[in-house]
């Protein structure tokens, strides 16, 4: 028992699903630590969870059909999130209409089950996350999936960061703001659905929105923040994972749980501002 | 030389018109206050030379060439927002997010951005308050530094869309004065729209007064008076001066105070088409 912590995290290393979650949890975080930091800097974490409630509609369709669920989450979530970006501020003011159109989503998806009863069990698995059971063959397709988001991040991000911290200026310096929320949106879908592998459908926020949080409490600098932010997300991956497999505790509820605890911990430390 | 030249300008937002007939010339380096109530143009007119809000009728030239979007010679300050996520950055991050901000890549900013940044910094006193983040500076502190950014890219051309919203007068003082020494030392034009005329009074080169439509361009002597603020605000107006203040009233109520207190009592209340928090 003694000598057991120590020889037991190269044993935890020596399991597939192990080294699969840890690959797949590594990936999903990086990604989603760059682009929750934009997605909090500009208030449009609420797009990030209405994006993957939408994609439970398409993960629980795509298996009616007989498709891979994480496909349909990337198709729905991305045609969703190129809605949200054309249709712009106008749906963001309606939040009525949006609560209504999720619980929608997530009835329909629902519904699909219900037709599909072999798959019920895949229920829990979207919503709350699987990720002992990403397969090797899913960890590629999310490594091919999260080069595209973070490329296409870093490509826009000069002029993204630029029309979210200044919409009017960027305007007039002739940057089209339509063109980069609508790019923007699409990153945040395809990183949503990406997320969901993780922890699912439900606890997107815990990757997207937790350490991009926690990082903007704790830096008052942009690089700085997003590289913090991407540390953040990897490290509660990494402990979430270690601390399930001890515990035997689902992944979902301990990446949940350090997420919420560093966005608090971030709070408590009062920001190293000088007061001149 | 010319550095804003309207003829016969009509500017119209979701088919209401805003600004009709408009024809004037400022010339280059000079400091003109912008007044009028509440939807008389303001900032619709500063948006139409940004190339954002096109002429439906008549030609807008900016030092000699037609208005576009994009214009490197203008430098612009827009309406403060309410505070945001974004308020949390320094204040250096936030105004060097201009810095070649139109252009694809990462926002790093590179020595000569630095430079460039440290340079306009120097210029407003403001290089200490960069390191701070945005919600920690006050009002006056929060002009300062976008001043400065407004300075990046060594403008010809300062647009202020109400830089003094929400200061008290010796905040407003100096960021008057600051702008005045600007406007003096890098020889530029400045546009600058206020709610009141009387902050102004020492700086102003000349007055360009909106309203009901028309615009009135002038010395403070010529257009602060009774019968062109009449014609501008469409009803009866007196010009009462104290003591070197200047008093609009109409009806024995004092006008410009007001519109920014009470949106309903600015005769012609248009509904501004974009979204800002600065007035009440």
């Amino acid at each position: 028992m003694r000598t057991g912590t120590i020889t037991r995290i190269p044993a935890m290393l020596e399991y597939d699903f192990m080294r699969n979650a840890f690959a797949a949890a590594t990936i999903v975080a990086v990604v989603a630590g760059a682009v929750g930091y934009f997605l909090v800097l500009r208030s449009q974490t609420f797009a990030g969870h209405a994006l993957a409630h939408v994609g439970f509609t398409g993960a629980t369709g795509a298996v009616l059909i007989g498709v891979s669920p994480l496909w349909g989450l990337v198709l729905v979530t991305l045609a969703a999130g190129l809605g949200m970006g054309f249709m712009g501020e106008k749906l963001a003011q309606r939040d009525v209409a949006i609560g209504l159109v999720l619980a929608l989503a997530l009835g329909l998806g629902l519904l699909f089950l219900h037709f599909f009863t072999a798959y019920a069990s895949q229920a829990a698995a979207l919503l709350f996350g699987n990720v002992l059971a990403v397969d090797a063959q899913t960890v590629w397709t999310l490594l091919a999936l999260g080069a595209i988001s973070i490329v296409l991040l870093a490509i826009i991000s000069r002029p993204l960061l630029f029309a979210s911290l200044q919409p009017e200026l960027a305007e007039a310096k002739g940057v089209s703001l339509r063109l980069y929320s609508v790019l923007f949106l699409a990153i945040v879908a395809l990183t949503t659905a990406e997320c969901a592998q993780i922890v699912g459908v439900l606890l997107v926020f815990a990757l997207m929105v937790g350490p991009a949080a926690a990082a903007m409490r704790m830096t008052h600098a942009v690089t700085t923040g997003v590289l913090l932010s991407i540390v953040l997300a990897t490290a509660e991956a990494w402990l979430g994972l270690t601390l399930a497999f001890y515990t035997d505790w689902p992944t979902s509820f301990w990446i949940t749980a350090l997420s919420v605890a560093i966005y608090l911990l971030a709070n408590l430390r009062r920001p190293a501002a000088v007061r001149a | 030389m010319t550095a804003i030249a309207l003829r016969d300008v009509r500017l119209t937002l979701g088919g209401r018109v805003i600004l009709d007939t408009i024809t004037l010339d400022i010339a280059a380096g000079e400091f003109v206050g912008v007044l009028g109530p509440n939807g008389a143009g303001k900032t619709t007119l500063m948006r139409a030379l940004l190339g954002l809000v096109s002429a439906d009728r008549g030609a807008i030239q900016i030092l000699g060439r037609p208005a576009t979007r994009g214009n490197p010679a203008i430098g612009y300050l827009p309406q403060i927002h309410a505070p945001s996520m974004a308020a949390r950055l320094s204040g250096w991050d936030f105004i060097a997010s201009v810095v070649n901000g139109h252009h694809l890549g990462l926002p790093l900013t590179g020595r000569a951005g630095r430079h460039e940044i440290e340079r306009a910094l120097d210029r407003v006193g403001a290089r200490a308050l960069a390191r701070r983040p945005l919600v920690e500076l006050s009002g006056g502190e929060r002009q300062r530094l976008l001043l400065a950014q407004a300075l990046l890219g060594n403008p010809q051309l300062l647009l202020l869309d109400e830089p003094l919203i929400s200061l008290d007068p010796r905040h407003q003082a100096e960021v008057i004065g600051l702008v005045k020494s600007l406007q003096r030392e890098l020889r530029i034009t400045v546009l600058f729209s206020a709610h009141e005329l009387n902050p102004l009074l020492g700086a102003i080169d000349r007055v360009l007064y909106l309203g009901s439509g028309q615009a009135a361009l002038g010395t403070v002597d010529e257009v602060i008076t009774g019968p062109v603020l009449s014609r501008l605000y469409g009803s009866e107006i007196e010009v009462v001066r104290i003591k070197g203040r200047i008093f609009v009233m109409s009806g024995g109520h004092e006008l410009e105070g007001d519109d920014h207190r009470h949106d309903a009592h600015a005769p012609h209340a248009h509904r501004h088409h974009h979204p800002h928090s600065g007035h009440a």
